[in-house]
């Protein structure tokens, strides 16, 4: 049975004082509803999430209360890919038809202050000055480069490049282009990870409408198809954030597991993607998730990113709304905004941001603490 | 649980107190009540090497908020931070003595020392410190 998405809405992302993270679930949530074509009263399920800004179902006070069974998602990064897959799990079972899933999410600026003990550890470890997540992408970053030959001007071009598609994109957060330079110059935060490598926790959310069977195909103007959606938690040796001792024995990322049943499930392969959006919390991170996820060998980025392989004009545009580092990081609404991204740019409606290629088939990837990762696989 | 829980040894050669799983063998920092490899609830504790390898690094350039974090932003100065592999062993994540990044580099030997505790009050922390002479 086909899953497809039938509609697609966004509140900008950023920051926006007075306005709570419900509220832009709800502007979201109707603007995919617009988008299908559809009312509130026509969507047989709904799930959705965030991780600071409260519970997703609280939407119906505002969208009505239509007796809809909603599930409430709680899984850090990974909500939005969570939520989704368990919308597609419904569908495809046939118990709805029509669902509706939202993420959302509003933080205070400055970096995530996540508390010990919710993570299993001693205070101790916050005491310290452990507890960062900023840390852990650093040091993954820096071991990475070392085995793999990455250039710190790779990491300021995955910068570079994402603020310049951010740029284009009328709902992101930061639109001012920055060059490998600025990059590379403003301040360091995390060796080898500059200011502007990071993404900051911000504002923002998303909504998609899905449908099945017959009635995706009644409903789209473009049917856009979820080929798959999969997520995994993390197994012994991969190396994880939040960790006050790693295995010397090593593992696949959950990310390379939930990449390749992604492509299984599918019936695609990496090579096949014409467009892909990457977790970036940092610029270390899309340059590791592109091999992790299949899309490259390791060690591949360099000539990659350095030759604009990843840019829209290249053959494997990455990140094309600006990611994580341009939009900012809500946590539960960063999975839903790449496959809004991946919906607009099979749909050739992606503006001034449109991919130069074709655009057929495309991918999803977002990461999280401890230890998740959720996948999709979209086409047309 | 407080930091002084996974120390022992003496105050000029501290060592780490981990786990070892007896079914697989795999060790764990800080003790561990079961496996996170073989699942095996069958584990006894287990006195780390004080001496190993630096396998990543990265310099801590802001000052983490407070909580959890127990030093007074006030008077941060940056610190190095590293996963440090013990053979045989883990990998073991720690503050490290060094904050220069031109003195830190991936498979340079490290050891086990005590530091002060970020917030004072004399209490002492477990961090890595470049060999000397190496």
């Amino acid at each position: 049975m086909s899953v497809a998405v039938v509609g697609i809405g966004i509140h900008p992302f950023g920051r926006h004082e007075g306005v709570t993270g419900l509220q832009m679930a709800t502007v979201a949530a109707r603007a995919a509803l617009r988008d299908a074509g559809i009312g509130w009263q026509d969507v047989d399920f709904a799930a959705g999430g965030s991780d600071a800004a409260g519970n997703a179902d609280t939407t119906v006070s505002s969208l009505g209360l239509t007796g809809v069974p909603f599930i409430n998602v709680r899984n850090g990064c990974a909500t939005g890919g969570s939520a989704l897959a368990t919308a597609h799990a419904m569908l495809a079972a046939g118990a709805a038809e029509i669902a509706l899933v939202v993420g959302f999410d509003k933080h205070p600026p400055g970096a995530f202050n996540p508390r010990p003990e919710d993570w299993g550890l001693g205070s101790w470890y916050g005491e310290t000055g452990l507890m960062l997540t900023t840390q852990f992408f650093a040091m993954k970053i820096q071991r990475y480069m070392a085995e793999h030959g990455i250039s710190e001007s790779t990491l300021a071009k995955v910068a570079a490049k994402a603020f310049a598609n951010g740029a284009r994109n009328p709902h992101a957060w930061r639109r001012r282009p920055l060059s490998e330079e600025e990059v590379l110059g403003s301040k360091m935060v995390n060796h080898p990870l500059t200011q502007y490598m990071f993404c900051s926790p911000g504002e923002g959310a998303v909504a998609v409408v899905l449908a099945r069977g017959e009635r995706a195909q009644s409903l789209a103007r473009t049917p856009v198809y979820l080929r798959s959606v999969t997520f995994r938690t993390r197994r012994f040796g991969s190396f994880e954030v939040f960790s006050p001792s790693i295995p010397i024995t090593t593992a696949p990322s959950p990310t390379t597991e939930a990449a390749a049943a992604a492509f299984e499930q599918a019936g695609v392969g990496p090579e096949d993607v014409d467009v892909a959006q990457l977790q970036d919390t940092e610029s270390g991170a899309e340059v590791m998730h592109l091999a992790e996820t299949g899309l490259c060998e390791h060690g591949e980025q360099e000539s990659l990113i350095q030759s604009g392989t990843t840019t829209l004009a290249g053959r494997l545009p990455v990140n094309t709304d600006g990611g994580c580092l341009a939009n900012g990081e809500p946590i539960g609404a960063s999975g839903l905004r790449q496959v809004h991204e991946v919906v607009l740019q099979l749909r050739g409606e992606a503006g001034e941001r449109q991919i130069a290629g074709p655009a057929r088939v495309g991918f999803t990837q977002v990461y999280g603490a401890p230890g998740v990762s959720a996948c999709t696989v979209l086409s047309r | 649980m407080p930091v002084d829980a996974l120390i022992a040894g003496t105050p000029s050669a501290p060592v780490l107190v981990g786990s070892e799983c007896r079914t697989c063998g795999v060790v764990a920092f800080p003790r561990q009540s079961s496996c996170a490899a073989c699942t095996s609830t069958d584990v006894k504790q287990r006195r780390l090497a004080r001496r190993g390898t630096l396998w990543t690094w990265t310099i801590q350039c802001f000052p983490p908020k407070s909580p959890p974090y127990a030093g007074d932003p006030r008077d941060f100065e940056p610190y190095g931070v590293g996963y440090v592999e013990l053979p045989g062993e883990l990998r073991v994540e720690a503050r490290l003595t060094e904050a220069d990044p031109a003195r830190l580099r991936i498979g340079m030997p490290m050891e086990l020392v005590l530091i002060p505790a970020p917030g004072g009050n004399g209490a002492t922390t477990y961090a890595f410190r470049p060999v000397e002479g190496s």
